[in-house]
């Protein structure tokens, strides 16, 4: 019966640490954690090794095997997730009743998201494939075929993670020499989900665009999905929010030409030309008689006015 | 004219030597370049994927959609940067979940909330004060303080007032760690706030940590809880109560009465108190007396004189009125609610 301590870092390097753990304005690249099962080997050990490679560095590698279900009790898969700030995860095992199972997932505010419990049907590894390799670090294009993919908000999300765990990171510009790696994902309509791997070759084409053609280099994987676990509508909504400070907000009235000249438009509003202060020109005075017929208007004016107040409470 | 035609029938023959680069869709697919990725829609041909031509047919899909991806890519606006050509990407369409929420703003301390409030603000403390007595600059905190301080209090007084045996050293140490617990007590205080967790002041923590004699409190607590205290609740068969002399008595935080139990006996106690009341010697206003005596003389100098003494006015007014009986008690002293006040002024 203690207070759970929340402890104070006492080191530089622990105050980084702690302060890695909580919530960021703008997200560093997803590390994505890799957990073996009772039992790992095989066709999954290899598939996460090649998906180590494919993520690289942004891997945590536990090798030691956990007793984990990840289905039936996620405790300790979300603690060993938040203790190396990971946000995504893969967890391998293999047993009697789910041979060659990977369950790929992702955690929001230290609890899983959703994931998806995979199961390998036929697996050729990276090194299966005996051609040149492309480098490491390489952002890749993915593909996503089959019309599958919008039909199910289940897809939808599996699509969201291939994607989030895919992509590397976000980045501004791409050096076009440097697209040189697709994945494609290919769901069939008995629900397999076929995973390739293709280095891009770029040719001639008499043109500016190149023509493209491909070399498989695998790992080149058919999925099964099994199990499933999404988080519901209003998590994923939640998750999802970005910050208020990172939206641009439209500036009014300025605008850029194409020469890159910014010109911003101005309002000045109503001008009082009548209470201004203007220059005395003796020619613009009134003279005795333009005065006089003045008051003689304002007279009248007010008779006439007094006469209808009279008559109207009268 | 001839010209013309030539030049674009070279042009044509020379496109004709490569492959094209152009892709026919009957739906057109999704494009997000910001993250290279491209989604196609289009119906797939479950014959081909049957077969043993799967593979080829796959790569030919996935070249078609990547020479679109490609296509779209190469149209972005490029820049030279070191000897290669790095195309500017758009913003990203797809949203991906974030791995926590948006920070929020920092929750502020109670103090920092409080100094806010009243616009207080930190003052800077200097960084080495001049002490008199060791006749150095010496650091008001941090490295080397501790040192300075210990060479500054070599000797500390005992006090008149304490038990000339006590180590004083030894008490102004556990005065420092009393301070630096009720700091980490505050600071987690602080943190329960920020984090708007409903915690008690003191006692029952909650089901995984509270212990079985807590529990039994706070059930009691509960249950006593109702209007009519408590005094209408069912009971499950072999409840226990929580022990105390009642139920203020166990809520964590509130205040104790004194018991009027004493651990004398009853019959001893209450002759104590008629003794007390007996043994009441009548207290000497010496002021009073000599005020009474006074009045006395001057009453019998009077007599002798035969002047009478001079009587007030008989015209009834608000100060003449004559205080008849007891001065009403202002929110003192017992109620008798069945008695009626016998005298005094009646109040309308």
């Amino acid at each position: 019966m203690s207070l759970l301590r929340i402890r104070k870092p006492k080191t530089r390097k622990g105050k980084k640490v702690l302060l890695a753990r909580e919530p960021q304005l703008v997200e560093p690249a997803r590390t994505m954690v890799f957990l073996d099962g009772r039992k790992c080997g095989g066709n999954v050990k290899q598939c996460m090794k090649d998906l180590q490679q494919l993520k690289k560095p942004l891997v945590k590698v536990l090798n030691r095997k956990n007793d984990i279900t990840p289905f039936d009790d996620p405790s300790s898969l979300e603690f060993l997730a938040m203790k190396n700030d990971a946000a995504q995860f893969a967890f391998g095992s293999t047993s009697k009743k789910r041979p060659d199972n990977i369950v790929l997932g992702r955690i929001f505010e230290n609890e899983i998201l959703d994931m998806f419990e995979l199961g390998i049907k036929r697996y050729l590894s990276i090194s299966d494939f005996k051609n040149e390799k492309i480098g490491t670090c390489v952002k890749p294009c993915l593909v996503f075929n089959g019309p599958k993919w919008a039909q199910t908000e289940e897809l939808r999300r599996l699509r969201n993670l291939f994607i989030d765990t895919f992509h590397r990171e976000k980045v501004e510009s791409i050096r076009l020499q440097g697209i040189e790696h697709v994945l494609s994902f290919t769901v069939t309509d008995d629900m397999n989900i076929l995973m390739r791997s293709y280095q891009i070759l770029l040719k001639k084409s008499g043109q500016k665009t190149p023509r493209i053609e491909l070399e498989e280099i695998g790992p080149s994987a058919d999925f099964s999905i099994r199990r499933t676990k999404i988080a519901s509508e209003d998590l994923y909504k939640q998750s999802r929010k970005q910050p208020k400070q990172l939206k641009v907000t439209k500036k009014k009235n300025i605008t850029t030409d194409g020469l890159g000249n910014t010109k911003g438009r101005v309002h000045l509003g109503k001008q009082e030309t009548g209470s201004i202060q203007t220059r005395r020109v003796k020619a613009l005075k009134k003279t005795p008689e333009e005065k006089r017929a003045d008051r003689q208007k304002k007279k009248v004016a007010l008779k006439a006015a007094a006469i209808e107040a009279l008559t109207a409470s009268g | 004219m001839d010209v013309v035609q030539e030049v674009l029938e070279k042009h044509r023959k020379e496109l004709d030597k490569y492959k094209p680069i152009t892709v026919e869709k009957h739906l057109e697919c999704r494009l997000d370049v910001g993250t290279l990725l491209i989604t196609d829609p289009n119906d797939l041909d479950d014959r081909q994927i049957a077969s043993a031509e799967k593979e080829n047919y796959l790569r030919a899909l996935t070249r078609d959609n990547t020479q679109l991806l490609v296509n779209a890519i190469w149209e972005l606006n490029t820049e030279r940067v070191d000897e290669s050509i790095v195309a500017k990407l758009p913003e990203p369409t797809t949203v991906l979940p974030r791995m926590r929420k948006p920070p929020g703003p920092r929750v502020l301390t109670k103090w920092e909330k409080f100094a806010k409030e009243k616009g207080i603000t930190k003052k800077k403390k200097e960084k080495k004060t001049y002490d008199e007595v060791l006749d150095k600059w010496v650091p008001t905190y941090g490295f080397k303080r501790a040192e300075a301080e210990q060479n500054k209090d070599w000797v500390l007084e005992v006090p008149q007032n304490v038990d000339p045996n006590t180590d004083m050293f030894q008490k102004k140490m556990d005065l420092r760690n009393e301070k630096v617990a009720k700091n980490e007590i505050q600071r987690m205080k602080n943190i329960v706030r920020a984090k708007k967790i409903e915690m008690p002041r003191s006692g029952y923590l909650g089901p995984e940590a509270a212990t079985s004699s807590q529990l039994l409190t706070a059930v009691t607590v509960a249950k006593s809880s109702t209007a009519s205290v408590g005094k209408f609740q069912n009971k499950l068969p072999k409840e226990r109560e929580a022990r105390g002399l009642g139920v203020k008595e166990l809520i964590p935080g509130a205040k104790r009465k004194q018991s009027h139990i004493a651990d004398q006996p009853e019959k001893e106690a209450n002759l104590d108190l008629i003794k007390s009341v007996l043994n009441k010697k009548p207290k000497l206003d010496v002021e009073k007396a000599i005020s009474l005596q006074k009045q006395d003389e001057r009453l019998a100098r009077d007599a002798e004189s035969g002047n009478k003494p001079a009587k007030k006015s008989s015209k009834k007014g608000k100060g003449s009125r004559k205080a008849v009986g007891k001065k009403p008690k202002g929110n003192r002293g017992q109620r008798a609610p069945g008695k009626k006040a016998a005298a005094g002024r009646k109040r309308r």
